[in-house]
């Protein structure tokens, strides 16, 4: 890190403040439920201020050149800007405050929009008093401002991104042609996810594995990708440009060539032939094939895994040893191998740990794990697909009979606010029911397809059209949420909906039921977000820096998102994001140092007690003690300092300043509040 | 302006969770009543008590201080910590005869602007309950 030390610890400022208050009507967001010229009125007698000005909107160039000007006009040493959120425009304020000449960090903004006009917009009075304190407060913290300097620190060239589904491939592959050597981390035995598991996509039909393997394999290939499968974030430490992430590779129990040969095994090392798995006497279900396929306990999910390498279930293992005598003289079977843990450095992160099926059984009135014949759509999509446990002729699971008619039910546990369930759209389900339609109709000759919707929502390019075209190939659709679901005798299903267009109930009865299950985040992103402190939002998706104008960046900096992790979307909004993502995470290593905002800890030594108590405070451990002329006292590593300021709320004496975030700022404030209004 | 006593709150919030969930309430034009005045700090962790019993020794009816949920801590634990000393603050308020009511630290994330938009009508609602705050009163006769 390189650490300007320009920022003293202690404070030469005893010059008189002269504060600049100015006041954005930001059209009529302000201004139509806030009197703002009674603001500038109040706020030309606040002490300390020299000049106030109002203007329609402070963020146009017109408004940040007031500041300017008024900077060199009266000679200001902070200013006030009492308009949105410091989260929206506080850059853009600190840039006219530098303009004009004075630090940046003489500015300090009062929200009186976001926390303001907008929440107040029918209380007048209310509403203006709050903003003529919140200026007040703000006037009496530039007051007490001082000149702080950001601090510059070197970006690893390397990236991580974590979860190694379509959009973490994407992502990766981006960032490894432009030049930038990437982890991209799994925690599955194999690199594909979700895509993976599809037979077709819509709405052009491609075959889904045929357009992702090659994407997979290459992403195995690439030199710039680090791959390790089996793998999960066990820690996160550091900051933008230098985090340190240990992974946990959980044991394989298989060696790869390179492993081998780094074991000294000439020529050994798993080459994928299978023949392991032909002698393990061990018979699983396979859970890539919804436990509609078996498996041996050493095993690959499907054909087109990368890395191509068996993979020992040392839940199921026995451990009989056959699979090594199969091996032979590759010598890749290690029974006994554990789990490895290692640490990486990287500058930035993606995360697109996906999304798995929200548990649709607890919808109970539809039956699903109750009767045989009501699935969901990703065991649709493994029963309808070529390389699927029944190669690709969907049967019906009770008798193993094609199916002659088939109900689908979409918004299945989507769009719900019954409280088992979730409230959002799942965004993905409409479209590929419909494809889900086409299919029987194209592969089973008068096979019967009833869509039971809330809505279409085909919103995508070409969506509509294919829509249309399934309408056309005879799909009836049902408008109106299946009630219940009852099996019959013979085990076909008796779907009992309200079709809404009518306005009366139908009862239909079908082979086979199609949950269109709603989808949530997997339990690992959770365990991920909370590693790299992601926010999230109430449906526990990854909270976006900006909903509009910042979809890829987090608010921990130098972390991105990518994929259904961020919400609900389709594989070409997918992408998308990943290749934003990977944009977004490769300008700060292409830049080489990012810029940090210089709040962080300084113990001022001369007052310190050097009881100690602050150092166990410190997430960071960037406190330590030390003799300064022969006293003990703590001394802080900024470069380690990320500015919570937990030390500066606990010293007892009062020893710790916290840059832009000082006490004497803070009680200033409080101060402001309670006894400099009118009493 | 009407005569009815309006009290005076201050919330100590933190960046990550709580002020942009109050920003969200603002967003989505969620109201409430106007009567508390916002303070931010970067975590709850930064909040010393001494803030806390200065804005009361300075007439607060009421403080909120509010913070990331537990686990969800931009600084990882800076709102455990700030929440073991905000117990400490609520013994000394009872100790000092000032009902403990009027202090409160909740949590609130960034998404849960209509949570704030209710911490805060409650906040207010509980203080006007109690009412004005005995130093205010002798701060006034002083």
């Amino acid at each position: 890190m390189v650490y300007t030390g320009k920022n003293a610890a202690s404070s030469p400022a005893v010059e008189e403040p002269r504060i600049g208050v100015f006041i954005c009507h930001c059209g009529t967001n302000i201004a139509g439920s806030i009197d703002v010229p009674a603001v500038k009125e109040y706020a030309e007698t606040i002490p300390h201020v020299v000049v106030a000005q109002n203007y329609a909107y402070m963020c146009s160039t017109p408004g940040q050149n007031m500041i300017k000007e008024a900077i060199e006009e009266h000679h200001l040493t902070g200013i006030v800007v009492a308009a949105c959120t410091p989260r929206l425009h506080e850059q853009t304020f600190r840039t006219a405050t530098a303009n004009g000449g004075l630090n940046q960090f003489r500015f300090e903004m009062a929200n009186i929009r976001d926390q303001g006009s907008w929440v107040h917009m029918h209380d007048w009075d209310g509403g203006t008093d709050k903003a003529k304190d919140a200026v007040r407060i703000a006037v009496a913290k530039a007051a007490k401002l001082e000149d702080l300097y950001p601090m510059a620190v070197p970006v690893e060239h390397r990236a991580l991104v974590v979860g190694a589904g379509i959009g973490g491939i994407q992502a990766s592959m981006d960032l490894a042609a432009a030049g930038i050597e990437t982890y991209l981390i799994e925690k599955e035995p194999t690199i594909g996810g979700r895509m993976s598991q599809l037979d077709k996509t819509f709405p052009t039909l491609d075959c889904s594995q045929c357009i992702l393997s090659p994407k997979m394999a290459e992403a195995g290939r690439t030199p710039n990708i680090k791959l390790y499968t089996l793998a999960e974030v066990e820690n996160v430490e550091g900051y933008i440009g230098n985090f340190d992430v240990t992974i946990r590779r959980h044991a394989r129990g298989v060696l790869t060539p390179t492993e081998a040969a780094a074991k000294g095994i000439v020529g050994g090392g798993c080459t994928g032939c299978g023949d392991c798995s032909t002698v393990c006497p061990v018979v699983k279900p396979n859970s890539w094939e919804f436990g509609m396929a078996p498996r041996k306990a050493i095993y690959i999910q499907h054909a087109q895994v990368v890395p191509l390498i068996y993979t020992i279930d040392f839940d199921a293992c026995v451990k009989c040893g056959l699979c090594i005598t199969a091996c032979g003289t590759k010598k890749a079977i290690d029974l006994e191998m554990e789990d490895e843990l290692f640490t990486i450095k990287v500058g930035t992160v993606i995360i697109a740990t996906g999304y798995e099926t929200f548990p649709i059984e607890q919808k109970k009135e539809w039956g699903y794990k109750l009767y045989d014949n009501v699935i969901t759509s990703l065991e649709f999509e493994r029963l309808i697909c070529a390389s699927g446990p029944t190669i690709g002729h969907l049967v019906r699971p009770s008798d193993g009979e094609t199916p002659k008619s088939v109900g689908f039910v979409l918004c299945a546990g989507s769009r719900d606010n019954t409280g088992v369930g979730k409230p959002y759209c799942s965004r993905f389900c409409c479209m590929y029911s419909l494809k889900h339609a086409h299919q029987i109709i194209e592969k089973i000759p008068g096979c019967k397809a009833y869509i039971f919707y809330m809505d279409i929502r085909s919103f995508g390019k070409a969506y509509e059209e294919f829509y249309y075209r399934i309408q056309h190939e005879g799909a009836k659709f049902i408008r109106g949420r299946v009630a219940m679901i009852q099996e019959l005798p013979n085990k076909n299903l008796l779907v009992i909906a309200e079709d809404t267009l009518l306005g009366m109930p139908v009862e239909i009865e079908v082979d086979l039921v199609v949950l269109a299950a709603a989808i949530q985040p997997t339990a690992e992103t959770e365990v991920v977000r909370r590693h790299f402190g992601v926010s999230c939002s109430i449906d526990k998706w990854l909270l976006e820096a900006h909903p509009k104008l910042n979809p890829c960046g987090t608010t921990t900096a130098g972390v991105y998102l990518a994929g259904v992790c961020q919400g609900p979307k389709d594989i070409p909004d997918t992408v998308a994001q990943a290749e934003g993502a990977a944009s977004a995470a490769s300008i700060p290593i292409h830049a080489g140092q990012v810029e940090l905002e210089p709040y962080y800890a300084q113990c001022m030594q001369d007052i310190c007690a050097g009881c100690g108590m602050c150092v166990n405070q410190c997430p960071y451990s960037a406190l330590a003690m030390t003799i300064v002329d022969g006293r003990t006292v703590m001394e802080v590593t900024a470069a380690k300092c990320k500015g919570c300021g937990t030390c500066g709320g606990f010293c007892p004496g009062g020893a710790i300043k916290m840059q832009h975030f000082t006490s004497p700022q803070i009680l200033a404030q409080i101060d402001a509040f309670f006894l400099g209004g009118e009493q | 302006m009407s005569d009815e006593w309006k009290p005076k709150i201050i919330g100590i919030i933190c960046n990550w969770c709580s002020y942009a969930g109050a920003d969200g309430a603002g967003s989505a034009r969620t109201q409430y009543p106007p009567d508390i005045r916002i303070v931010r700090v970067m975590c709850t962790g930064r909040i010393d008590t001494l803030f806390v019993l200065k804005a009361f020794a300075d007439g607060a009816d009421g403080v909120l201080v509010s913070g990331c949920h537990f686990g969800d801590c931009h600084y990882l634990a800076g709102n455990f910590k700030a929440a073991k000393r905000m117990f400490l603050v609520k013994s000394i308020l009872n100790n000092m005869g000032i009902e403990h009511r009027r202090f409160r630290m909740t949590f609130v994330s960034a998404s849960e602007g209509a949570k704030w938009a209710v911490v805060i009508t409650d906040v207010i609602n509980t203080i006007k309950e109690i009412g004005p705050s005995p130093i205010a009163e002798f701060n006034k006769r002083k």
